[in-house]
């Protein structure tokens, strides 16, 4: 082995817990840092990915079966630039019933044999494919699907000869979207076809002009006046871009904190380690190493331990990654099998490239070094800085061993700064994600509140719940029973009724509403509850999207005769997308007088037994054709798994910090170990010189605490606020505000935990080490 | 007062620093340990220091086994029992030097005024009061010397340990602590000395123990010299 060999050998092995934290410090930098880019490249391109693995339909097209035959639209694939078509498959719109629940809606239905294709290959989610007349799959994203407890329910379709009815037997993902609902095509002739359906991809369809040259080319191998409607999957991807950007910030947050810790804590990591060295340096170039010699043996000593963790954070990242990105595939609707190669590549060369260039820097400063200045180099700080911190903390009244410790950051203040700074962001991301976990939760805890619900329908059975057609529960009688039950606190029935208004195309709903109690189902961010009738609440994006404010009155038209409601309030609400309209009953009972609640939220007193008070109302609403349903109080997966990644990668973060704290602690400890000596010798006891390790590092960990805290705070509050903004959504002050002062206090300690943590290690060390020895070294 | 019977050192598989050595010291005494590099004395001191423990043997201070020792056990020791001076000071430069002085008592728990008291006193004493608020940096080695011993005196120890304490001082420095370290102990202060300084063994031991190879090789009280 040369002499370069053995120098670089020797300096890895004798700094045998240096060389472990620049290994972990890394491994845990590299693992967060893979994670982090993962899930940022998982999330800004879903939809792309998804529509690549799904070959989805650049563009869906609707033809008027009396102008075009099936044929015809056949050979339209062969038109230019057009690379691949599905169809024709027929269509008809039906307009299902569900028991006696409210009507559900025009849905567009196809006649497709099988879900696999060229083009548009649909994935199903639950259950099974259409095989016979008589079952339909829903398309699983769509606001009708109803979620796992939709297979199996038969619709009826009463407005068709003969009332036909539809099992779902499956829940099926399009990435194009290309139908609420898909049957067998024989069924279609049953169900009142309008149409026919191709799908298209077309050789480039990266932009609208694109995709527009695409349809006229399909267009003009067709009758004039056949294609009637289209639909690019351009707009597609920009409705699902949305979704997306409720992650983004997020993520991103989480990404920039990640790096920042990597970058802070593996340079002074990695500084402190070579300037340490440069004793060691001195003793070198003496013995005739030069000092590029010198600079590769402590790039060498520092890329050894730090490449050996990189592997291991490479392979911690991608197994962490996998089941990650499982639960981001669902949500998706993508199927991402691991971590991309080249963020992979990316993570390991700018980890590396930061400790080389760090290395390279405090290795060649101490390289350029006179050797007589470089040997001359003491172990401890230069003299006179942070003496005024030894003057004061001498004259606290505290144990002198306190004292002792308590000065020591001043004496390296530019370490001290980072440190500060590696506490302050591991703080800050504690204080981050608890916020973060605690803001979702009350998103979701902000609408349709209720303890129990009450719904129209007979049970049968535990589990089992049968809702015939055409029978309606006698609103009053079950109204008397809700009330005459003990531990009612108060209620609101609500209806949903299908209204519209000139500032919105399409057909909007209004949740009509009776009782004192609805008030307590919603979080206002702006204005009043309705008074009466004549007035209505609505969220964010109604009036965003019909450019009302608080104050306006709307016309809204319901039954056909139009209704002038005045908007009191605007309240956190996502129904219908937070177009879905809050309003008193006898606002719309003038057009529909018809109207009365067809559910009951019920809202106990406080302490009731939520179950016991089911079980008695259940038996009570039995012979009223009403039963009680679960209020909705499941976390959403895409909350639960926010909420996860939080947690893990809030874990390394505060591990890379408090690595970053032992760190330091293990170059002060090296530093002062000659001094540990002197203070043992004049009698320092085991104990205190772990109070005196200890307190060295508490105004570190008080001072990133303190930092820490409120910035952590500040960003929950922004990332929060930003990801209610990205989806259109302005948030209560509730979801925003989810710390009493105390807690923050609290979590700002958490700051001197974590860098009591790190310095405990090496607390214990310097008790133990031998007074004789310590006092040798110089 | 100090007792090592049958001491053995040994640090790994090389020949014992230290073989079969016993020695009693009686309070009063000033004591000088000469000998070569190599001899033994500085891990002579260390053990009665309580800073390192005998491979075999025992050795005792006013009654205290110090060899069986804890770690706490040893600090408490060296805080009631030994005050030492050391070759290269030892004060810590980013203390000012009463600080430095202090800093023995407040480890034994004494208040920050009474300890300022003492050490103004002790300061005073040894003439270099005027360097209170300074750094040692700023001292010369003599005076630093000075400093270093107020700190050893600070507890009144039973037993002041000083190793090659002029060592590191120019001719007049080393004759002023020589002369510091004669006075203390004409007032009754029990001293070890380590030195291969045969002069400073002169003018300020009672007793001369020399070692050679890890064995006393004479002991030599100074009326017999």
């Amino acid at each position: 082995m040369s002499a370069l060999g053995r120098v670089v050998r020797s300096g890895v092995g004798r700094r045998r817990v240096q060389t472990v934290v620049i290994g972990l410090v890394v491994a845990i930098a590299v693992t967060s840092s893979v994670l982090g880019g993962t899930l940022l490249v998982a999330s800004t391109a879903p939809f792309d990915r998804a529509f690549g693995q799904q070959h989805g339909a650049h563009l869906t097209a609707h033809f008027d079966a009396t102008k075009v035959t099936a044929e015809q639209l056949a050979a339209s694939a062969r038109a230019a630039g057009v690379s691949g078509a599905a169809g024709p498959f027929p269509t008809a719109t039906i307009d299902p019933g569900d028991g006696d629940r409210e009507p559900i809606g025009p849905l567009l239905v196809a006649g497709r044999a099988e879900p696999s294709g060229g083009v548009d290959a649909v994935t199903l989610t639950r259950g099974r494919w259409a095989t016979k007349p008589g079952e339909i799959v829903l398309f699983s994203d769509g606001r009708f699907a109803g979620g796992s407890r939709a297979v199996g329910r038969v619709w009826t379709l009463e407005d068709l000869p003969g009332a036909p009815a539809l099992t779902i037997v499956g829940l099926a993902r399009s990435i194009s979207g290309t139908a609420g609902g898909w049957v067998v095509p024989e069924q279609i002739a049953a169900l009142r076809p309008d149409g026919y359906q191709m799908l298209y991809r077309f050789t480039a369809a990266g932009t609208g002009a694109q995709v527009d040259a695409g349809r006229a080319a399909v267009a003009a191998t067709l009758p004039a006046g056949a294609l009637t409607a289209s639909r690019s999957w351009l707009t597609t991807r920009q409705e699902a871009a949305g979704e997306a950007a409720l992650f983004v910030p997020f993520l991103m947050a989480f990404g920039v904190i990640g790096l920042a810790m990597a970058v802070l804590i593996v340079g002074n990591v990695i500084a402190g380690a070579v300037s340490t060295g440069t004793h060691r340096i001195g003793v070198l170039k003496a013995l005739g190493f030069s000092p590029g010699q010198v600079v590769r043996a402590h790039l060498a000593q520092a890329l050894i331990p730090a490449s050996v963790g990189a592997l291991l954070g490479l392979v911690a990242g991608n197994a962490i990654a996998a089941p990650v990105l499982s639960q981001t595939n669902d949500v998706y609707g993508t199927s991402d099998s691991g971590v991309e190669p080249w963020v992979d590549a990316a993570v390991l060369a700018g980890v590396l490239g930061l400790v080389a260039v760090t290395a390279l820097v405090a290795a060649s400063r101490a390289g350029r070094l006179r050797t007589v200045d470089a040997l001359a180099v003491g172990r401890t700080p230069s003299a006179g800085r942070g003496r005024w911190a030894a003057r004061l903390t001498a004259r606290i009244p505290l144990p002198r061993p306190v004292t002792l410790g308590l000065a020591h950051p001043f004496a390296r203040p530019v370490r001290s700064a980072t440190i500060v700074a590696a506490i302050a962001f591991g703080t800050a991301a504690v204080v981050f994600s608890v916020g973060l976990a605690a803001s979702l939760q009350r998103v979701q805890d902000a609408e349709g509140l209720a303890d129990v619900m009450v719904e129209a329908g007979q049970r049968e059975g535990r589990d089992r719940v049968e809702r015939p057609a055409g029978t309606s529960m006698d609103t009053a009688a079950v109204l008397g029973a809700i009330t005459a039950q003990a531990g009612t606190r108060g209620y609101c029935g609500t209806v949903r009724a299908p209204v519209s208004t000139p500032a919105l195309t399409g057909e909007l709903e209004a949740l009509a509403t009776s009782g004192g109690n609805c008030a307590d189902s919603y979080r206002l961010v702006n204005g009043t509850w309705y008074t009466g009738p004549g007035q209505m609440v609505v969220a964010t994006p109604f009036l965003t999207r019909t450019g009302t404010a608080v104050g306006d009155t709307v016309t809204l038209t319901s039954g056909g005769v139009p209704v002038a409601v005045r908007i009191v309030g605007e309240a956190f609400n996502t129904e219908h997308d937070g177009l879905q309209i809050l309003t008193p009953i006898e606002t719309l009972t003038a057009a529909q007088p018809q109207l009365r609640p067809r559910e009951f939220r019920v809202y106990l007193t406080p302490g009731t037994d939520v179950t016991h008070y089911s079980d008695e109302l259940d038996v009570a609403l039995a012979p009223l054709g009403a039963f009680v349903g679960m209020a909705e109080r499941g976390t959403p997966e895409a909350i639960l798994i926010i909420n996860g990644l939080t947690a893990l990668l809030s874990l390394l973060l505060v591990a890379v910090a408090a690595l970053g704290v032992l760190n330091t602690v293990v170059l002060e400890t090296r530093e002062r170990v000659h001094d540990l000596g002197v203070h043992k010798a004049l009698g320092m006891a085991p104990r205190q010189t772990i109070a005196m390790v200890i307190a060295s590092v508490v105004v570190t960990g008080l001072i990133g605490g303190a930092l820490g805290a409120p910035a952590g705070l500040l960003l929950q509050r922004t990332i929060v606020a930003e990801m209610g903004w990205s989806a259109g959504f302005r948030l209560p002050e509730s979801v925003l505000d989810t710390y009493h002062p105390a807690t923050l206090v609290v979590f700002g300690l958490g700051g001197l935990v974590i860098a009591v943590l790190g310095a405990l290690l090496l607390a214990g060390w310097a008790a133990r080490t031998q007074t004789a020895t310590a006092l040798r070294t110089e | 007062m100090i007792e090592l019977r049958d001491v053995t050192r040994r640090y790994g598989d090389g020949p014992p620093a230290l073989r079969d050595v016993s020695l009693t010291i009686a309070a009063g005494e000033a004591v000088a340990i000469l000998g070569p590099s190599g001899s033994g004395k500085s891990t002579l001191l260390n053990l009665v220091a309580g800073l390192d423990a005998p491979s075999a043997g025992s050795v005792s201070v006013a009654g205290v086994r110090v060899d069986t020792l804890s770690e706490a056990g040893s600090a408490r020791y060296r805080r009631a029992t030994i005050g030492m001076v050391f070759q290269f000071f030892n004060l810590l430069d980013d203390l000012t030097v009463a600080d430095n002085v202090m800093l023995p008592a407040q480890l034994a728990g004494m208040s920050r005024g009474a300890a300022e008291r003492r050490a103004a006193e002790l300061l005073g004493t040894l003439g270099v009061d005027r360097h209170a608020t300074a750094y040692p940096g700023r001292l010369s080695g003599g005076e630093r010397q000075r400093v270093a011993v107020a700190r050893a005196l600070m507890n009144r120890p039973a037993l002041l340990l000083a190793d090659e304490p002029t060592g590191a001082l120019d001719s007049a420095s080393g004759e002023d602590v020589q002369r510091l370290l004669a006075d203390l102990h004409a007032d009754g202060q029990t001293i070890i000395l380590v030195t291969h300084d045969t002069a400073l063994a002169n003018a300020c031991a009672t007793r001369t123990v020399r070692l050679a190879d890890g064995r006393i090789a004479a002991d030599t009280l100074a009326g017999a010299r």
